[in-house]
């Protein structure tokens, strides 16, 4: 009986965390990127610097019609959204804030978190193709040449990491880092950066979405909650790319008083690149999409298998 | 039965429903898709069984990597939304395929089910134990694998641009993409 119930705990914080994490990251961007525009965001809804904004916007989602298009393939564009979220929901599940905090302790949770983002990509290809729009089709497959370049340089850097720990666990990872990592393993970590920005489809990668060109991509039809899901589905990749950056790169727990406050510091820096990625938004405009595949090919690919390498030959000489 | 003979019959079953759909469907794309839960439900095996590791690169590789692929593919290339009669097979062609798919599985059950005892155990095998076989034991025939599948990528690509470099030669015609041929 106390298993069932220690199952049920676990998986309500992870649905908890899922709806929060990423309302938290959504409102960071509207006043970060507001404030580096010289504005103030919003203001008004919930009172103090407009703190409920985004569930003023659920609400107003959840109002809205939900219009399924008449040419459309009424299943797959119904189901696409879902698969769209769900695999960021699974991945948060593994993803260690402390040592004991962790709602799955898989043994092999990098690989597994990788496995899971990449099945995401099917929701925005099942999205474009099922609108029967030529916009929609456009977008879907501009995101599929870009996820499939940049899933390689993504693994490769998180293999490199897998590599320096000996450990295939998050949790391994975390314990076998070492502040020397943040030179040792940097290109790494900028490639890992580079493409899980790239992943989440955000600017200046966002040439799938490119309202000015394509209207809004796979994402073209749909409206409501469905749109919202989508939407969810972004910044909950958000929030697992930062923690997951944490974890690999930051030492996730370590620092001053990781017994008690270890869960507060992955957090923190998880936060921190959160900020970062939001910041790139502001910051850069968007790569044209021959821009993209040279960036991965050309730069990426090579800069991680020689991480790679580096990782290999270090760790066997100092073995 | 444990929960995880429960378990394992209802992703085999899962896998068995939707192998048999991807190939049964007259929708091209819903082929594709069906072939995403079948691939996903043999990684549910995979897991069941305690191969954790194998598990997650089946998804990773042939849900995250090899279905985008050949979705992408359709999508560039011609994938209406309904069924599509072109890629409807004769009836002599399908009664072949179920001939053939009946013999396989014959055959897969005529050496698999004197193996299957009563006794059945579940070693969780350990990513380390897989990490030693595959780049110990198995390393010579792994890494030729890879060569080849190497060799195939190089020379798709060599007669994709031979192909090409004839096609502009012939015609200046300009192609059609793949959205105008969908609204057709």
């Amino acid at each position: 009986m106390t298993d069932v119930l220690e199952v049920t705990l676990r998986s309500v914080s992870v649905l908890a965390a899922f709806l929060v994490l990423p309302l938290l990251v959504g409102q960071a961007e509207h006043k970060v990127m507001a404030h580096m525009q010289g504005r103030l965001g919003p203001m008004y809804a919930g009172g103090f610097h407009g703190w409920a904004q985004l569930v003023a916007d659920g609400v107003k989602f959840v109002q809205k019609e939900d219009i399924t298009p008449a040419a459309a393939d009424r299943r797959v564009f119904r189901f696409a959204p879902a698969v769209a979220l769900v695999p960021y929901l699974v991945a948060m599940a593994v993803i260690p804030l402390s040592p004991d905090l962790v709602a799955a302790d898989a043994p092999a949770s990098a690989l597994f978190v990788l496995a899971t983002t990449a099945v995401g990509i099917l929701g925005t290809l099942m999205a474009g193709w099922a609108s029967a729009n030529k916009y929609s089709l456009l977008g879907a497959m501009r995101s599929a040449a870009q996820l499939l370049s940049y899933e390689l340089p993504l693994v490769l850097a998180v293999a490199s990491v897998c590599l320096a720990a000996g450990s295939l666990s998050l949790g391994g990872i975390a314990q076998a880092w070492s502040p020397w990592w943040l030179i040792w393993q940097l290109p790494g970590a900028l490639v890992f950066l580079v493409a899980a920005v790239a992943e989440l489809q955000r600017p200046p990668f966002d040439m799938p979405v490119a309202d000015a060109e394509i209207v809004f991509g796979a994402y073209t039809e749909y409206t409501g909650l469905r749109f919202a899901f989508f939407l969810l589905a972004e910044y909950a990749g958000i929030v697992v790319m930062s923690l997951l950056f944490a974890v690999l790169y930051l030492g996730g727990w370590q620092g001053p008083f990781s017994d008690q406050l270890g869960w507060l510091w992955t957090l923190l820096k998880g936060l921190v690149i959160a900020v970062v990625i939001i910041w790139l938004r502001v910051a850069w405009p968007r790569l044209r999409e021959d821009q993209l595949q040279h960036l991965a090919w050309i730069v990426l690919v090579p800069l991680a298998l020689a991480q790679l390498a580096l990782t290999g030959v270090w760790v066997v000489v100092s073995a | 039965m444990t929960t995880l003979d429960i378990a394992f019959a209802g992703v085999g079953l899962v896998a068995a429903a939707s192998g048999l759909l991807a190939v049964t469907t007259r929708h091209v794309v819903h082929a594709a898709l069906w072939l995403v839960v079948c691939l996903g439900s043999v990684a549910g095996c995979y897991l069941v069984l305690g191969a954790e590791l194998v598990a997650l690169v089946q998804l990773l590789v042939y849900v995250g990597a090899v279905v985008v692929l050949v979705l992408f593919a359709l999508m560039l290339t011609r994938a209406p939304i309904g069924p599509n009669p072109e890629v409807t097979t004769s009836r002599a062609h399908r009664a072949l395929a179920a001939v053939l798919g009946a013999g396989v599985t014959a055959l897969l059950l005529s050496v698999l089910l004197p193996v299957a005892g009563p006794a059945r155990k579940r070693p969780g095998t350990s990513n380390t134990a897989v990490a030693e076989q595959v780049f110990g034991t198995w390393v010579w025939p792994f890494e030729a694998l890879s060569l080849l599948l190497l060799v195939a990528l190089v020379a798709a690509f060599a007669i994709s641009r031979m192909t090409r470099a004839a096609e502009v030669a012939q015609s200046a015609l300009p192609e059609m993409t793949a959205p105008e041929r969908i609204s057709q």
